[in-house]
């Protein structure tokens, strides 16, 4: 049996497994309920299920429980514990940048990450469409494809955009 | 549960409730209002006890009951506004109880965008009756009983001089149970006041705030997860299973064979997905007969040797083309090819089963499952069928899944879980695999094109289309477990297949050019599977799948059918000199036609027209009756073939229109997916095995081509003109403006670099062998 102790969104919470190749996602849903990352392809092709720990995007559907850093507890974040008055949400919203939202979860967190490394880089420029579409399409190996099938892609760049601007004052 | 019991679970307050039917029906129906208990009110109608859906006002709530489902699409905004809007309340919170066998009517299938079509306009009357009824109430509590028309709503109370009341007061006095009133006048184009805004969704913020319960998502007590392994191949049949090496992962409970489905079952997803990923070494295939060869495809469609019938579409058929084509002249003849599709959701399907020994005392119910089908009634009866069961001890819940374009997984699912939960006498939740999905969720299926035209001084003078297509048509029967996959691999046989092509493959295979005066189309139907000999019935012996199942994908045959038709309109036009575009406009007797047509000229007059770039455009009318869509497609092809949309304008009249934001975003989505499909989308198989099982190829383990969307850095900018008619009635949108996608990039990528690619996708290979040569 492995126990790991995380913070989840701030709050201690701790995931047993008695498998070392548990995957993080199912804990995540079942010990923890959350509801934000989703099994979408389960071969890390698609960013449904991206959550971050300690900050960085991580598909949560090929990530373990075991790999988990112990030594501080991993930061874990997920889309349920994000404020609801984030720019973020607040921008998919007023963009109204989703149609069945089942793969937005991936490109709020995704964004997320990026968008704070801009801030905390002292970056103040909004990323451009070409940009952000690039920071979505990734190629899978140094960074992360996001899918989304209903074809929200135009409003959803949109939204990041205006997240952006609204993050970078 | 009767009409009854289910009306009085409805209404078990006070307040108003109006039955209606989602079809415009003939004049109402009254029937009994004798069985309402006291300190109720209601109203009813229907030619048919089970089309009835309902509208409930209660002091704390406005619920629909409606079988109509959001699929993702918005459709629960717009009802919503609807209601409103008749209701005279600027903002309200309308509750909407989606498809559930016990709760809401019957109201088949939530597709074809006909959920606005079918549904909006008769909960206008039900909306418009239960505010004449208030109205009514209103008019006598504040002493002016004879002119109820002299009571003037506003925010939500009535007002006669200086005296109010809330409806809220009204409703907690009220008893009334009525049929919707057809003759209860609607609210005046010129006054409406939330239908024709853009509201915004309603069902977005708990879906961004990960509050939102889609099927995956639900838990209930002492639930098992559960996976299921599919056969080695479609035709395959199980040889043996070692149930030890599962057993023996930590936390599975059961492992379930029956027939050929194989499940395990476990305390917790992990486990059970552990269990299933080592199944190549527990559970054992013997191979079955491949399918049609995936290569030769085109080919074996186009073989008499495969068809079930040949049918002629008739609505539109005039004049005698075959002659006036044999007359000589500017004639031409082309084949055009679209591959087998999936609908491919974001989420592999999930679903929920609980399915108890004995049926529940106060419902009669003994199986209950939470599924994304587009049809709870008929998943119903076939799990029912599968079960064992009678349909009345099974209840179907919709409950949302990733997004929907049509019968994709979801009921197969479904299926499982009954299974699976039967089996072990627990709740379970089956999740399907990426892999699973993509092999085994029904498809939209090939088809092949043949047209043949003449083009002379008055334009186009002849038409003749014929297809080549299996059925789009594999829905679950309410009788028969073998229109679900686990049916199927229990010993069940399929539905026959389909006798017409008619509105299915056929759909959109006529063009509504009136001018054009001979036309014709003839369909030949491919046989999916074995058929008893000269018939359209599975094989009773020797069943084996011959293509992948095929059913419907959204807009059915209309996206492969308008890709030749409109491929091949611009093939005669530049066989005849003429523009494109206007060559449309002329061919049309229909303003709403030219109309579409005529909003893209200003696009179409820039456009591009060198350095590798070039612009065309398509129409479509959907259904030939519905909805008008026309659209601009601007490319860039770079010199290894591979083709760019840059830009996209669409056209799109689908009558009065309700949420223009919302259909913005479903013309937008119809957009992107057409062009996922025109560059892209492919599924392959070899044997009787599907092999694009994920989004891309994952080396260093495969390099073999996989089933690729659309990304974000491919999508084009998108420009949506619509043309709103108020006064008309209001025509769906979820599917009219993809049947334009495939031709318009085709002409787009003719007009940049002079390559014509008749088959789908238009990938780098087929651009560069298409180049004219130098």
């Amino acid at each position: 049996m492995t126990e790991r102790s995380i913070r989840l969104n701030g709050a201690e919470v701790t995931l047993t497994t008695d498998d070392p190749l548990s995957q993080l996602l199912y804990a995540l849903r079942e010990q923890a309920g959350q509801h934000g990352p989703k099994f979408g392809c389960g071969v890390s092709q698609c960013g449904a299920c991206t959550v971050l720990v300690n900050d960085v995007p991580t598909r949560s559907c090929v990530s373990t429980v075991a790999a988990l850093p112990t030594a501080p507890p991993a930061q874990v974040r997920t889309l349920d514990g994000l404020d609801p008055g984030h720019p973020l949400p607040q921008a998919f919203l007023d963009e109204q940048a989703a149609q069945c939202a089942f793969c937005i979860n991936g490109m709020v967190m995704g964004s997320l990450a990026w968008l704070e490394s801009r801030v905390a880089a002292g970056e103040k420029k909004v990323p451009t469409r070409s940009e952000v579409a690039t920071h979505l399409s990734g190629d899978n190996a140094q960074t992360f494809t996001y899918l989304c099938r209903c074809g929200a892609h135009n409003r959803i760049i949109d939204a990041i955009r205006a997240a952006a601007k609204e993050m970078a004052r | 549960m009767s009409a009854v019991s289910r009306r009085s679970f409805l209404t078990g307050t006070v307040g108003v409730a109006v039955s209606f039917v989602l079809l415009p029906a003939g004049p109402a129906v009254a029937r009994s209002v004798a069985a309402a208990p006291a300190g109720r009110m209601r109203i009813e109608e229907s030619t048919s006890p089970t089309s009835l859906a309902w509208l409930v006002l209660t002091p704390e709530a406005i619920t629909v009951y409606c079988g109509k489902v959001e699929l993702g699409t918005g459709i629960q905004t717009a009802m919503s506004q609807v209601v409103v809007e008749e209701l005279r309340l600027t903002v309200a919170d309308v509750r909407y109880v989606q498809a559930d066998t016990l709760l809401t009517p019957s109201q088949g299938t939530t597709a074809g965008s006909k959920s606005l079509q079918e549904g909006a306009e008769p909960l206008r009357h039900a909306a418009a009756t239960a505010f004449a009824a208030l109205q009514r109430m209103a008019a006598q509590h504040l002493g002016t009983a004879d002119a109820p028309e002299r009571v003037k709503a506003r925010d939500g109370a009535f007002s006669w001089g200086n005296r109010t009341v809330t409806y809220a007061a009204l409703l907690a006095e009220a008893d009334l149970e009525t049929v919707a009133d057809l003759t209860v006048p609607l609210v005046a184009t010129a006054d409406l006041k939330v239908v024709g805004r853009s509201v915004p969704r309603v069902d977005l913020p708990a879906k961004l705030r990960a509050t939102f319960t889609y099927v995956a998502d639900v838990s209930l007590p002492g639930m098992l997860h559960g996976r299921v392994i599919r056969p080695s191949g479609r035709n395959a049949t199980l040889r043996s299973v070692d149930k030890a090496p599962p057993m023996s992962v930590p936390g599975v409970t059961d492992v379930v064979v029956v027939g050929n489905v194989v499940g395990v079952v476990a305390t917790g997803e992990a486990a059970a997905a552990r269990a299933a990923q080592s199944a190549g070494s527990w559970a054992l295939w013997n191979a079955g007969p491949a399918m049609l060869p995936w290569a030769t495809l085109e080919d074996e469609l186009r073989s008499p040797a495969n068809w079930y019938a040949e049918v002629a579409e008739a609505p539109l058929r005039r004049g005698n083309a075959p002659a006036v084509l044999a007359s000589g002249g500017t004639v031409l003849e082309r084949n055009y090819f679209t591959p087998f599709l999936m609908h491919a959701a974001m989420g592999a399907s999930a679903s929920v089963a609980d399915v108890r020994a004995a049926p529940d005392p106060l419902t009669g119910i003994r199986a209950t499952v939470w599924s994304g089908s587009q049809n709870v009634t008929n998943l119903r009866g076939a799990i029912a069928d599968l079960l064992g069961l009678p349909a009345a001890q099974v209840r179907v819940v919709y409950t949302e899944a990733s997004g929907c374009y049509g019968h994709n997984g979801a009921d197969d699912c479904a299926a499982d879980a009954a299974l699976l939960s039967k089996a072990v006498g627990r709740p379970v939740r089956v999740q399907w695999t990426r892999q699973q999905e993509h092999g085994w969720e029904p498809q939209g299926p090939a088809s092949a094109h043949t047209l043949k035209g003449k083009i002379g001084a008055t334009g186009i003078e002849a038409w003749w289309h014929t297809l080549y297509a299996p059925t789009h048509g594999s829905r679950p029967v309410a009788t028969n477990a073998g229109t679900l996959v686990a049916g199927q691999l229990t010993g069940k046989l399929p539905a026959a297949l389909p006798a017409t092509a008619a509105n299915s493959a056929g759909r959109n295979s006529q063009v509504t050019y009136a001018r054009i005066p001979h036309h014709q189309v003839d369909a030949k139907l491919v046989r999916s599977f074995t058929t008893v000999p000269g018939g359209r019935a599975p094989a009773t012996t020797g069943f084996a799948w011959k293509l992948p199942r095929s059913t419907s994908l959204r807009s059915l045959g209309g996206f492969s059918n308008t890709f030749a038709n409109e491929s091949f309109f611009d093939e005669l036009a530049a066989a005849g000199g003429r523009d494109p575009l206007e060559l449309r406009i002329a061919m049309h007797e229909d303003s709403r036609a030219v109309a579409v047509l005529a909003a893209l000229r200003p696009a179409w007059t820039g456009r591009p027209t060198s350095g590798g770039r070039g612009a065309g455009v398509a129409f479509q009318q959907y259904e030939l009756e519905n909805a008008y869509a026309a659209t601009y497609a601007e490319v860039v092809v770079d010199a290894g073939g591979t083709v760019r949309v840059t830009r996209m304008v669409c056209a799109h009249d689908c009558g009065r229109v309700v949420n223009p934001d919302g259909l913005r975003n479903q013309i937008e989505g119809n957009l992107v997916q057409g062009v996922s499909r025109a560059l892209k989308e492919e599924t392959v198989w070899r044997n009787d095995t599907v092999t694009t099982t994920v989004w891309q190829p994952a080396p260093p383990f495969s390099l073999a081509p996989q089933y690729a969307v659309l990304r974000f850095d491919e999508v084009p900018e998108i420009e949506c003109i619509v043309i709103d008619r108020p006064d008309e009635p209001m025509w769906g949108a979820g599917e009219p403006a993809i049947g334009t996608v495939g031709a318009a990039v085709a002409n787009a990528v003719f007009a940049a670099v002079g390559a014509r690619v008749r088959r789908l996708p238009i990938t780098p290979e087929r651009v560069q062998a298409a180049r004219p040569h130098a």
